[in-house]
């Protein structure tokens, strides 16, 4: 602590001093980088905003107008984006609230109980969310055409091609990793606190709900950002699990309008942009939330 | 000493707990521990478990569950030996690790050292790099394909080759495709590997710089003997995301040309036997189980390094 404080000073003085010219040398590296990193996107975002006819009497690396929003409301429109939005509305969340359910409570009670399989719990969990998705994508194929559904949950009456059966492999996959975000963060609440509940009669429920899970809350605010993103941006499962291309959430139905409504580039560029708007958002509203949840991950408790 | 304390502690208290759980206690916590192992076990442990023994059978996929044939190590013996794309994927794999490890890794450790020393603007440098993280890697398809379009690409019209004779076509060409591709891969898993560096570096002691510092060792020296080290957990955790996302690549060459022509890699060639034409699920399973070996070495070394102090 102390050093830190003294240590802001020096560096100041140091940099006010002869070390200014490395500054400056810094300075312009960092903004070379930082343009180069973001000269992608901006270029996405600009061939969006010019009408096809200005880009085909000009070429697309050219400067002048008009810009303006018709690419998007064509993408919108033709390719009806709405509904692929509402698609993945209806997988992400209620996969996220289970998600993050089911991980604190294994969390509780792999830290705050005590019994004898607590570290090979926390093992399972952890290690299946680490595995690649391909290793346990055909035996899951074949046990999604399998498992059957009543017909209110999945018109077909299987968990294949079911809103259901891709919330249940989201769920399974990412419990481990906030399983494992949550066990750390738990591990930092002194356990007397739950203790002292006990010792007032409080049963494991009230002790969880009452006690433990409102003082994660930065955690789990931390969680829901990333697996917020990390579900949306889903790909492989929903090309795989999901047959009908109106059940697709809009990360995955991308591909298939490219093909079909995206004929040009202009479009193509407005489609990708309105896909990545809600992360984007979670970008500009809640990266600290983000960057917490994965480092979270990152560090031990 | 103080891990023994605190072991003591704990076996104390388990008694004492294990004594006190009620019988509704009891049926709580098994709700709350066994539904969530439902999903888990069922979902990704038992489908694990069967990609192993599928990979020993052949099978059609569509006959009953008796019509699965044992046939010994057949399919892997075909895998290695007749697979025209399996060499080729497993080599884009290794490639994708080694370039990811070595650049994108690197570089991230890079900014994450300059970022963390006080300049002014740090906010502001470390969002810019950030920003692909939050995107999903089929956007970042996209938008790398606007970036390497032949003849309205970005990269082309800068650099002058847009002609027919001098044209490059970044993603047609299967020489230099997985170059181009590995470059957005490397534009996303920067930023990644920045923000866990960053963590890592607030946890590097001031004082051990600031003595480096009065010492008068150059700066290269004391990132390597004090800084470098001291970052050894995080390191282990950037080996195993870095070493994971190398075997899950998958969306990018997807959205871009579905994994053929010089983008195969070996997730692609166990989806291509499920929803492709050809539906064989024990060459399928042989190739997910190849990617579970090697998936397992990274999987063990985080394993064991996060729980090696709790077993006891």
């Amino acid at each position: 602590m102390t050093s830190d404080v003294a240590s802001l000073p020096i560096a100041e003085a140091a940099e006010r001093r002869g070390l200014r010219w490395p500054r400056i040398r810094l300075h312009m590296f960092l903004i070379l980088c930082a343009v180069l990193w973001l000269a992608p996107v901006v270029w996405t975002l600009y061939t969006s905003l010019r009408p096809y006819s200005a880009t085909a009497e000009h070429g697309y690396v050219s400067i002048g107008g008009p810009f303006n929003f018709e690419n998007y409301s064509k993408a919108w429109q033709q390719a009806d984006m709405l509904h692929f939005f509402l698609n993945s509305l209806l997988i992400t969340v209620p996969a996220l609230v289970i998600t993050l359910f089911f991980a604190s409570c294994v969390a509780f009670v792999v830290t705050k109980l005590s019994w004898r399989f607590n570290v090979v719990l926390l093992i399972v969990f952890v290690a299946a969310n680490l595995l690649p998705q391909q290793v346990i994508l055909t035996p899951l194929y074949r046990m999604y055409l399998e498992i059957p559904l009543p017909t209110w949950l999945s018109e077909n009456g299987k968990m294949y091609d079911s809103f259901v059966g891709l919330i249940a492999i989201h769920v399974a996959f990412q419990v481990g990793f906030c399983t494992f975000v949550l066990s750390n963060y738990m591990k930092t609440i002194p356990s007397t606190l739950n203790d002292a509940a006990r010792v007032d009669g409080a049963g494991v429920a009230r002790q969880f709900f009452g006690i433990i899970l409102p003082l994660c809350r930065p955690a789990l605010a931390a969680l829901a950002t990333l697996e917020f993103t990390w579900i949306y941006n889903d790909f492989l499962w929903a090309v795989v699990l999901i047959q009908s291309g109106d059940k697709r959430p809009i990360t995955s139905a991308l591909a298939q309008l490219q093909g079909q409504f995206f004929t040009d580039y202009n479009l193509l560029a407005a489609g990708a942009m309105l896909a990545a708007l809600p992360t984007l958002i979670v970008f500009a509203l809640l990266q600290r939330h983000f960057i917490s949840g994965l480092t979270l991950g990152a560090s031990k408790g | 000493m103080a891990t023994e304390i605190a072991a003591a502690g704990r076996v104390a208290r388990a008694k004492q707990r294990a004594t006190r759980l009620t019988a509704r206690d009891r049926v709580a916590v098994g709700f709350m521990v066994g539904i969530p192992l439902v999903f888990v076990v069922g979902l990704v442990w038992l489908p694990t478990l069967a990609s192993v023994y599928l990979s020993f059978t052949s099978w059609d996929g569509i006959g009953g569950l008796d019509t699965i044939n044992w046939v010994g190590t057949t399919n892997y013996d075909q895998i290695f030996s007749i697979y025209p794309p399996f060499w080729p994927a497993l080599r884009h794999n290794l490639i994708w690790l080694a370039f990811l490890a070595v650049l994108p890794t690197t570089f991230g450790l890079l900014l994450a050292y300059l970022l963390d020393k006080n300049i002014r603007g740090t906010r502001a440098y470390q969002s810019v790099f950030f920003l692909p993280v939050v995107l999903s890697l089929a956007v970042v398809g996209f938008i790398w394909q606007l970036v390497y379009a032949p003849e309205q690409g970005l990269i082309n019209n800068v650099l002058g080759t847009t002609e027919q004779g001098n044209l490059i076509d970044w993603l047609g060409n299967p020489k230099i495709n997985l170059w181009a591709v590995l470059v957005a891969a490397a534009w996303r898993h920067a930023g990644y590997i920045m923000i866990l560096y960053l963590a890592g570096l607030k946890s590097v002691d001031p004082a051990l710089r600031e003595a480096a510092a009065i010492d008068g060792a150059s700066e290269w020296y004391a990132f390597r003997t004090v800084v470098f080290p001291a970052l050894r957990p995080i390191n282990i955790v950037v080996l195993v995301v870095t070493v994971i996302e190398a075997l899950r690549a998958f969306d990018i060459v997807y959205i871009i040309n579905r994994g053929r022509n010089g983008l195969e890699l070996l997730s692609v060639l166990v989806t291509d036997n499920i929803i492709g034409e050809a539906s064989r699920v024990g060459y399928g399973s042989a190739l997910a189980v190849i990617l579970l070996v090697i998936a397992l070495v990274p999987i063990i070394t985080f394993i064991a390094h996060e729980f090696r102090e709790q077993w006891s």
